[in-house]
């Protein structure tokens, strides 16, 4: 067995695991508080790929940005991105979720999956169907060879870092929003009671409505990030990634928070191995029978039990 | 809200996103049966004097450039027939083109219920005289069965899988004929098996020896990754290893850091433009397998205009990419027809023919000259449209002089290699499973 080769498919799947832990923050923090699936939410992050490389496109930049251009521009960028995913998604749930809040909880599912499809058409539209290719802004420097002179297979480069960095404090800075904040209590006694929450005075549309902004403005960030560090991507890849994250914050106790970054990470590293050790076509069903597994043995999932405390 | 009511619910959401899943990567492999027991005697004289042809491949999606291309081909094709005929159809026919999409809107790439659906829409047109389909090889797996009930006569603008007219996998060909009867389904462009042969033979006499060989798990792509396997253990180059990949994936770095440590020269990759085919490229560049030397070798279904921009740009193809193509690109047709086609096509939709219009224009050809003769023979049935393309002989299409062997196949064998300069795509010269004896 190879060490080396083991650390560095380590270091993709936790690479992978970063960007999946931020979609699944949304769809676990939706599900906390309405107990509905947002279907929609993996293209919330196609958006946040597709609107961040339109901004850079009209920007007109040339590649690759030197590191005070980083700063300067991507920074700005990233937040306009994470305002307009936040916005669209709060958009979605005006239109697809809200007329139907005191509906029987299978037609905002049904919603929910035509408001996916509505969006993936309308991406086809914005940038075609093919395969879209994002410029690498973000200069890749192999970190350990041509920085430290280490001699390995192992491939660290700048653009992991930089997904770390970004995504790392965003998932930290959540936790401390949920925990400490007062609108974060607010969000933690609507997933409670929505009804008893409602009666002690809190405007429990203004948290939904704050629940689907962050959430989407997290998904427009990983699709952002996730496109300067793979510079690649299709109108499709919310089904995909969706679908992976979705897997994760199950995994991880859907409604939890922790859960859902652990769910991510988890997902992110088993894919990795996997392609390592199997033939990759089985990846898939290799995810899949985890989470068959982790269900049967630990419903809740694996952080499952602070769910249940709150109901 | 009790626990035990949301978990119920919880799983029911799994349940419905891992079907979801699967409806999604499975392609649909549904294999709806004919209900059409027409069997096929139905004059069309009496309304008019109008044949249609119905053609079906994906119109939406990844595939539409190529798909768009296609139609306006065929469209074409039959405006040329008309110019040269004084604005007569075949046989004093109106011929009318039905363009149906095979393509599901969900995943935007072609699907087996859709496909049945179509082809059973020729069979219940009276007047429906050829089913004009696939692209996708898996497609017509479909379609074939269907139309060979029919006694239709079916012809592909661009399936390459074997299988489908000679023996290739277990009970192929003739599990896709269930009425026997061959042929009814016919192609004018060569076949994957040949493909895939003479790509390992191109690779042996570029002198490469390690190949690691990708595939998207499609009838298509593995297909021809499975001939270029065949083909390059016979020619001695060595196989570090085999893997087929999720083609809605678009994260391959975890499978090609496996690839890269098996330190081949060259990766094979049996992808269609919209299966990965250009991500893998991408990220081979990104994780630095180019910078070591490594080369990627694919089949015509990356042989498209856009993959140089999808893959990153020139600087990443130019030098590491090699492709095979069953056939010639427009732009190297030879015929004057040929070269009428091409310049016609830019003239009249303002772009280049995309790769596969050249056989899609070419097999317009031969159901217009079908009509044409079995008008010629009395009456305008399926039965003489069939009868008619079985007996094409020295035809005179855009690629050359072919006939149609007793497999539908077509006797002209062309074969081209390219490398990519500037994103261009460069003829490289004809290739053949039979030049790694002597290499040029």
């Amino acid at each position: 067995m190879n060490v080396e080769l083991l650390v560095n498919q380590l270091v993709i799947g936790i690479t992978i695991g970063s960007y999946l832990a931020l979609i699944a923050l949304g769809y676990t923090m939706v599900y906390g508080i309405l107990e509905l699936i947002n279907f929609a939410h993996g293209d919330i992050f196609a958006f946040g790929f597709l609107f961040s490389l339109t901004v850079l496109q009209f920007l007109n930049l040339e590649y690759p940005l030197s590191v005070p251009q980083i700063i300067s521009i991507l920074g700005p960028v990233m937040v306009l991105t994470m305002l307009a995913a936040g916005l669209l998604n709060v958009f979605i749930d005006r239109v697809a979720y809200r007329p139907l809040r005191n509906a029987p909880r299978l037609a905002p599912l049904i919603t929910a999956v035509g408001a996916s499809f509505a969006l993936e058409n309308l991406f086809a539209i914005w940038k075609g169907p093919s395969q879209i290719f994002y410029p690498p802004y973000v200069p890749r420097v192999d970190i350990l060879r041509e920085w430290l002179g280490i001699d390995t297979i192992i491939g660290f480069s700048t653009t992991d870092l930089m997904l770390l960095i970004v995504t790392i404090p965003l998932m930290i800075l959540l936790s401390v929003f949920v925990r400490r904040t007062k609108l974060g209590k607010a969000m933690r006694a609507t997933a409670q009671d929505r009804e008893a929450a409602a009666m002690m005075g809190i405007n429990v549309e203004r948290v939904i409505m704050s629940t689907f902004f962050i959430g989407g403005a997290l998904a427009g960030a990983a699709g952002m990030v996730f496109g300067l560090y793979l510079n690649t991507g299709r109108y499709l890849m919310g089904f995909e990634a969706g679908l992976m994250a979705f897997t994760a914050a199950v995994l991880g106790g859907i409604g939890n928070i922790a859960g859902a970054v652990l769910g991510g990470y988890f997902i992110g590293i088993f894919k990795a191995l996997s392609d390592l050790y199997l033939p990759s076509e089985w990846t898939r069903a290799v995810v899949f029978a985890i989470l068959v597994l982790v269900l049967v043995f630990r419903p809740a999932g694996l952080l499952g039990q602070a769910t249940q405390e709150k109901v | 809200m009790n626990s035990r009511k949301r978990l119920s619910l919880l799983s029911l959401l799994s349940l419905f996103i891992v079907l979801m899943a699967l409806a999604a990567c499975g392609g649909g492999q549904s294999g709806e049966e004919s209900t059409g027991e027409s069997g096929g005697e139905q004059a069309a004289t009496t309304e008019g004097k109008v044949v249609r042809v119905y053609t079906s491949w994906p119109l939406q999606g990844p595939m539409l450039p190529e798909g768009q291309s296609m139609k306006r081909a065929a469209d074409l094709a039959l405006k040329h027939y008309l110019d040269a005929n004084g604005g007569k159809g075949p046989g004093g026919y109106t011929v009318e083109i039905v363009n149906l999409d095979d393509a599901s809107p969900t995943t935007g790439s072609w699907d087996g219920t859709i496909e049945a659906e179509n082809a059973q829409k020729c069979v219940n047109d009276p007047l429906c005289m050829v089913y004009f389909a696939t692209y996708n090889s898996g497609a017509a797996k479909v379609s074939i069965p269907i139309t060979n009930k029919a006694g239709i006569a079916q012809i592909t603008p661009a399936n390459t899988y074997p299988g489908l007219t000679k023996p290739w996998a277990e009970g192929e060909p003739d599990i896709y004929y269930p009425a026997g009867n061959r042929p009814t389904y016919f192609r004018t462009n060569a076949t994957d098996d040949l493909q895939g042969y003479s790509a390992a033979s191109w690779a042996k006499c570029l002198g490469f020896k390690k190949v690691y060989i990708l595939d998207d798990r499609q009838l298509y792509g593995k297909g021809v990754a499975d001939a270029f396997e065949q083909q390059a253990k016979k020619v001695g180059l060595e196989i570090v290893g085999r893997d087929g990949v999720e083609s809605t994936d678009i994260d391959f770095r975890a499978l090609l850091a496996k690839v890269k440590d098996a330190q081949p020269d060259l990766v094979y990759g049996g992808f269609v433009i919209d299966s990965g085919g250009p991500q893998i490229i991408q990220q081979m560049a990104t994780l630095g397998l180019f910078d070591q030397g490594v080369k990627f070798m694919g089949p015509d279904g990356l042989v498209n205009p856009a993959l140089a921009e999808q893959a990153g740009g020139a600087q990443v193809v130019d030098g590491n990419v090699l492709l095979t193509f069953p056939g010639l690109a427009p732009n190297l047709l030879e015929t004057e027809s040929g070269k009428k086609f091409f310049n016609d096509f830019i003239a009249e939709y303002g772009e280049e023919p995309s790769p596969w219009s050249t056989y899609a224009y070419q097999a317009m050809q031969v159901i217009l000259d079908s009509i044409e003769r079995a008008a010629a023979g009395g009456e305008v049935t399926r039965a003489t449209v069939l009868d008619a393309m079985r007996n094409t002989k020295d035809f005179e299409g855009i690629t050359g002089v072919f006939s149609f062997d007793e497999n539908g196949d077509t006797t002209l064998v062309q074969m081209a290699s390219y490398s990519v300069e500037n994103g261009e795509f460069k003829f490289e010269g004809a290739i053949s499973p039979e030049m790694a004896d002597s290499c040029p």
